[in-house]
């Protein structure tokens, strides 16, 4: 179980609140997480990367245990603290005003 | 029992105020998509309870939301926007060549009289349709691909396809306005584009005179005389009589022919109400008074209207999305300002009164006459 934590406009787009929890049956990297993201909440797509580029979006960063990996390849194993589901996968909107 | 809706999009959200034709006590619901730009929200001349709105944000893109039930409930529809084909490129600030990138949507037109097909203006300046609802988007690509595109820049908003006007009369017509690359004619649905902008000149381009490069603010027609559009220009206040073939300026005596919005009365063709603003770098009212300046001639000759109007230290500006007018037997006239109030008339003008005074600063206003 992978658990990834939201932004607030995005929890409140998918009409949730707290962490999502998600299972990933393949290795857990960046996409398989953003695919298994979107596929459970389609309203998500294109708000955290592009639809048809899938690169991650300018303002949006990734971090986990306390690392900044939004510049890793979003094929690259994240963790091995968040494929067990002990730390959160966080999705942040950079912080630039607004 | 007839009504009027103002549909306001913010900075912050989207606002939706109610009235009976009276148009006296208003209903205000909102923030709808609290935090979030609200470029436009546009309702369905077919199906006046069908809305779209733009949602976008500069962390999160674009989303699309519909509302089937007058705005009281939305559910966010399709946001995949792609262009068609080859991306291409066209003029930046300074001249270089940059590649088309899509960034928002400016503009929703539904349909003249099917609820479930929309148009949406994009930047960078592109036009897409959606004919199942907001489900799917498709270029119109050959507006973006005409030969013209290399030659197109940004204005200070960024290249924006900020207008579209439908045609009420002829079907496979529609107008397009970019900043900054002037008005477009498609006379087949979209498919081929010509650009109509003979008669405009703009300061700022190599020759003032161009096909294209204009910076052209925003279009109002008429649906009775479809061949008549008015424009705001970036400076001057325009006119064509021949749909596009040939521009003629009718700002006479406005104190500012800076502007960015611009509407026709909904019963008498030619009274058109513009707001001046002192100039591109004071974006606020000459003299900080806000004045809306109306035309019963056509253009040329103005008259200010100012009772219930700020008078003094007003520095607000009046986007071009943000002017609107209701059908109702005395018409009703609406704009949204910066500051955050939306002003409306019942009287033609006459007098004004602030429906809301506090909104984020509007971004766009539309209205619906209810039946």
């Amino acid at each position: 179980m992978i658990r990834v934590v939201l932004p607030s406009h995005l929890r409140t787009l998918a009409g949730i609140d707290g962490e999502v929890h998600l299972d990933v049956d393949s290795e857990v990297t960046q996409r398989t997480v953003l695919d298994a993201l979107e596929c459970r909440f389609p309203m998500l797509r294109g708000t955290v990367r592009d639809q048809v580029t899938k690169q991650r979006r300018p303002f949006v960063r990734l971090f986990a245990c306390e690392q900044d990996l939004s510049h890793e390849s979003p094929d690259t194993a994240l963790p091995d603290a968040v494929a067990a589901g002990v730390e959160p996968l966080l999705i942040v909107g950079a912080m630039a005003g607004g | 029992m007839s009504g009027v809706r103002v549909l306001v999009g913010t900075r912050k959200g989207a606002f939706v105020l109610t009235s009976d034709a009276g148009r006296e006590k208003w209903d205000v619901q909102g923030p709808h998509f609290a935090g979030w730009e609200i470029y436009h929200v546009a309702g369905s001349p077919a199906d006046h309870n069908r809305l779209y709105a733009s949602q976008t944000s500069g962390w999160f893109g674009q989303l699309m939301q519909r509302s089937d039930d007058g705005g009281y409930t939305w559910q966010p529809v399709g946001n995949a926007f792609a262009f068609d084909g080859d991306v291409g490129t066209h003029q930046w600030y300074d001249g270089t060549q940059r590649p088309w990138e899509f960034t928002r949507v400016w503009h929703l037109e539904p349909s003249l009289t099917d609820p479930d097909t929309v148009y949406a203006g994009a930047q960078d300046a592109a036009l897409f349709r959606s004919t199942d609802a907001g489900l799917t988007w498709r270029e119109l690509d050959g507006l973006r691909h005409h030969e013209t595109g290399p030659a197109w820049q940004p204005g200070a908003g960024g290249m924006c396809l900020h207008t579209i006007v439908l045609d009420p009369t002829r079907d496979q017509r529609m107008f397009t306005a970019i900043s900054a690359a002037g008005v477009f004619r498609s006379d087949d649905a979209g498919t081929t584009w010509k650009p109509v902008n003979k008669g405009l000149h703009s300061e700022g381009i190599p020759d003032g005179d161009a096909e294209v490069g204009h910076c052209v603010h925003s279009l109002a027609m008429h649906p009775s005389r479809p061949d008549v559009l008015f424009m705001q220009k970036h400076w001057d206040v325009m006119r064509t009589d021949d749909a596009g073939e040939s521009w003629h300026e009718i700002s006479g005596n406005l104190p500012t022919d800076f502007g960015f919005a611009i509407d026709v009365h909904a019963h008498e063709p030619e009274t058109v109400f513009v707001v001046p603003i002192t100039s591109d770098s004071k974006h606020y009212p000459l003299d900080g008074q806000l004045r809306v300046y109306r035309s019963r001639t056509g253009g040329n000759e103005w008259e200010p209207l100012t009772k219930g109007l700020p008078q003094s230290n007003c520095y607000v500006d009046v986007l071009r999305d943000s002017m609107a007018v209701d059908s109702l037997d005395s018409c009703g006239v609406y704009f949204g300002t910066t500051g955050g109030q939306v002003y409306a008339s019942s009287d033609s003008g006459d007098s004004w009164t602030p429906i809301v005074r506090d909104l984020p600063p509007v971004l766009s206003v539309e209205v619906q006459t209810l039946p």
